[in-house]
């Protein structure tokens, strides 16, 4: 059974990028198809621990988050759904002097892009949040927070189909090729495609469409490791996070605690991983020792995934440098989430337009090959 | 004795104990892990302290069986390591994680006999959740091993072998047995003179105690739909249909179940290859005639592999323990083989016969209202359910689940799985098996977040004191 397509614009990963570029480029009026592999969100994007926190991110990034910033509260008018998306407050905290340094240079540093970090000590640290555990002090936060990662891509793929995206999940891309003024797709279940553009939104899977144009990108492999408890009574109305990296937690609203760190393994499908034993109950033991809330809990799930992970940590944002009309967007680094929205209209500029009005030059293709025709270097 | 590790049994129901003794027979020292405080499984599961009741009294017809094995597993005490009240909570690459004692312990293993037992299985009714109303291997726990009833006027409903034994065992401990509701039709125990043949003893047991409760004044009530569980704070009455008629009765505790359901996480943790299975309307972990699973060292046995009883229980326990001695390349038994490969058989046979004749009512799925709890640990209903298949176009389980959080509370989908699966299936005109299974991930039960951890997988040698 053959089926052909054609269309203004091929996404290829049905993830929160893919899904909401998908939904700003039928905003735009042109004509979109979304394939997935599996299933739209059911990703990185899906996966992930559920901050939606600009605190942390490397200044270059920071325009890019703030537009998505914007984006979240709006979400119920977007996408029909506000994907539990809680205004929380992100709290980053220092476990030494060092730490605490480093969260204050860092305030410096981001001053002009107004994220309002307030820098606490130890003794408002504990007063105010309820943290127990040796804290040094920590950065607030207060327009960062919180949402379901479960809910919110795939809210961003139905409200695409409903804008009239064409959008086929368990068809993942079998072949691709640039052919006249675009692009000829192929994907599973005899699908054939024509597209004037495309978006590679692949996630951990994008390493080798981009590698078919001439572009290989050292994209690594991350499994993120989760743990949630039962629900429990509130004592947790911040998003938690730590310089430094080891651990991040929050409560939702049904009371559970989501707790993070450590990294899972893949299976042996390594498109499925789990986290290891030995890593959740570290983090189990760390999140009882900072919280007395937690001390008497249970870990009712674990949860893991896939990430595409870059080495200098930012993804890969902008325009093929080997192919007009393909334009790249993955490699999120475990940090995505909530900058994704805001990725989605970029790229949907970037179809349009060509440029965008957000900067991304530090996320282009390039920084990893200088030279655009080095389609043949080993990675 | 060979440098390799020991091997590991979960599980010490009847499948778990025969193939214990069949390792320690030929010279092994496994570790026994198991959930309950003392061995025998649900079936033959002992008081938490020795009562005045007799074997008799526990175990019914049953009890010389259960005298045997709980006598037989005590003997080999000095020659096997057991840990009773020890979750197995994890599995990967041939350690397992097993919480007991209030820590963890990391255990290496080499060979593993998976004998997990099951659950039964339930489609969600109206009150299905009020307190009072119970599955039915917990009615029979409570009075097994706590020697209590769940009410002083009980109804059982459900289907399978099950409903009948617990009516009659509490029928047998002096309560009042208000009615058997049986969701077959009374034409499907037609089945049952197929079974004679077979399995005479079992068919004319079950007979016997239809009679017992009928001559005790319990009616036993055929092709029963649409029931409904009323009551303000707790079970106060049940109502169903029966041939165009809606009829009701009163009763303070419920005893529900629609057949057994395997535990099979364990597997699924350890990488055993799946395949649905049309009898249990599940998809189970594969296994050969042996017992041997898709991964080698891992064996498969009793209910938790598929459903086919307690005795057939035993004979895969010891069968498995066989294959894995002959992969070890030890000297085993090999003259039982043919023998209890012959028996598994025949049981196999029997089971088709008691799934004939006690078939699962899948067809409710259709009619459970949207009001209706379907996830308990969530608390999702069968219409929250339904507008996320809807709005989000599902048609896969996992999908399901991470939209509608069913099957992501304290049981994992444990309860709720089968139904939501059902329910998936009915709305999106898939069948059963189209709509996948729920993945598992550690940990099967809820683990404690301060569970001491110990860095180094080890061998264990004696049981931790308690």
């Amino acid at each position: 059974m053959r089926r052909r397509i054609d269309c203004d614009v091929a996404i290829v990963g049905g993830g929160l990028v893919g899904s909401s570029a998908a939904l700003a480029l039928r905003g735009m009026g042109l004509t979109v198809t979304l394939l997935d592999k599996g299933f739209c969100g059911a990703q990185a994007s899906g996966v992930n621990y559920g901050g939606v926190r600009r605190q942390g991110r490397p200044p270059e990034q920071l325009p890019l988050s703030q537009r998505a910033h914007a984006i979240w509260p709006r979400l119920k008018a977007l996408i029909g759904h506000d994907g539990e998306f809680l205004r929380s407050g992100h709290l980053k905290l220092a476990r030494s002097e060092a730490d605490m340094a480093s969260l204050e240079a860092y305030a410096i540093r981001v001053v002009g892009f107004g994220l309002g970090l307030e820098l606490i000590g130890h003794n408002e640290a504990r007063q105010r949040f309820g943290l127990a555990g040796d804290i040094v002090g920590a950065s607030f936060c207060p327009g960062d927070g919180q949402a379901n990662p479960r809910l919110v891509a795939s809210a961003f793929a139905a409200a695409a189909r409903r804008a009239g995206a064409e959008v086929l999940e368990t068809a993942p891309v079998t072949g691709i090729v640039r052919r006249g003024e675009g692009f000829v797709l192929e994907a599973q279940g005899g699908i054939e495609l024509t597209a004037r553009s495309v978006v590679n939104s692949a996630g951990a899977w994008a390493d080798q469409f981009a590698q078919a144009f001439g572009e290989p990108v050292p994209l690594m492999r991350t499994y993120p490791s989760m743990v949630v408890t039962e629900p429990l009574d509130p004592f947790l109305a911040v998003n938690i996070g730590m310089e430094g990296g080891g651990i991040y937690a929050r409560q939702v609203a049904r009371g559970n605690c989501v707790v993070g760190g450590e990294r899972g393994l893949p299976l042996p499908d390594p498109d499925f991983s789990r986290p290891r034993g030995e890593g959740a109950l570290a983090i189990m033991q760390r999140a009882a020792g900072l919280f007395d809330g937690l001390r008497h809990a249970h870990a009712i799930r674990f949860w893991s995934g896939t990430e595409a992970t870059m080495p200098d940590g930012n993804p890969v944002i902008g325009p093929s440098s080997t192919t007009p009309g393909l334009v790249h967007a993955f490699g999120f680094s475990g940090a995505g989430f909530q900058i994704a929205p805001g990725v989605g209209e970029v790229l949907a500029e970037l179809v349009r337009d060509g440029r965008t009005t957000t900067p991304i030059d530090a996320f282009s293709i390039n920084r990893f090959n200088p030279v655009s025709s080095a389609a043949g270097d080993s990675r | 004795m060979s440098e390799r590790a020991a091997p590991l049994v979960v599980g010490a129901g009847p499948a778990g104990m025969r193939a214990a003794q069949a390792l320690v027979e030929a010279g092994l020292r496994p570790l026994v892990v198991d959930e309950a405080q003392a061995s025998g499984g649900q079936i033959y599961r002992q008081p938490p302290q020795g009562d005045d009741r007799s074997a008799d009294a526990l175990y019914g017809s049953e009890a010389a069986k259960a005298v045997r094995l709980h006598r037989g597993f005590a003997a080999l005490a000095d020659r096997l390591d057991y840990w009773p009240r020890a979750l197995l909570w994890n599995l990967r690459d041939g350690v397992a994680d097993i919480a007991v004692g209030g820590g963890n312990r990391r255990v290496a293993y080499d060979g593993l006999i998976l004998a997990t037992g099951a659950t039964d299985r339930v489609l969600p009714v109206p009150g299905w959740t009020l307190p009072g109303v119970f599955t039915l291997g917990g009615t029979q726990i409570a009075l097994k091993a706590q020697g209590c009833a769940i009410g002083r006027r009980v109804v059982f409903i459900g289907c399978g072998p099950l409903l009948y034994l617990v009516a009659w065992q509490y029928l047998k401990a002096g309560v009042a047995v208000a009615a058997v509701l049986d969701t077959a039709p009374l034409a499907r125990k037609l089945h049952l003179l197929r079974g004679m043949p077979l399995a005479p003893a079992i068919v004319l047991r079950g007979l016997r105690m239809a009679a017992e409760l009928q001559l005790r004044g319990t009616a036993i009530h055929h092709g029963v739909t649409d029931i409904r569980i009323e009551g303000r704070t707790r079970v106060e009455r049940i109502v169903w249909r029966q041939r165009g008629r809606d009829k009701s009765l009163a009763c303070d505790g419920i005893g529900y179940g629609l057949g057994l359901r395997p535990e099979t996480q364990l597997a699924d943790l350890a990488g055993c290859a799946f395949r649905f299975d049309r009898r249990d309307r599940a998809w189970l972990p594969e296994r050969d005639v042996s017992g041997r699973s898709s991964v080698p060292g891992i064996y498969l046995a009793g209910d938790g592999a598929r459903i086919a009883g307690a005795d057939a229980a035993e004979r895969a326990g010891e069968r498995a323990a066989l294959a894995l001695l002959e992969d070890r390349g030890l000297p085993y038994a090999a003259s039982r083989v043919a023998a209890l490969e012959r028996d598994l058989a025949r049981s196999d046979r029997v089971r088709d016969v008691l799934d004939a004749a006690f078939p699962y009512p899948a067809h409710w799925s259709r009619q459970i209202a949207d009001d209706t709890l379907l996830c308990r640990c969530e608390e999702v209903s069968a219409g929250e359910a339904r507008r996320a298949i809807a709005e989000f176009s599902l048609t896969e389980l996992n999908r399901l689940k991470a939209i509608s959080r069913i099957g992501m509370g304290r049981c994992q989908g444990r309860v709720c799985g089968a139904a939501a699966a059902e329910l998936l299936a009915r709305e999106t005109a898939q069948d059963i098996a189209a709509v996948g299974r729920l993945r598992t991930q550690a940990p099967v039960k809820p683990i404690p977040f301060t569970l001491t951890t110990s860095n180094e997988p080890h061998e264990p040698r004696h049981a931790p004191a308690h």
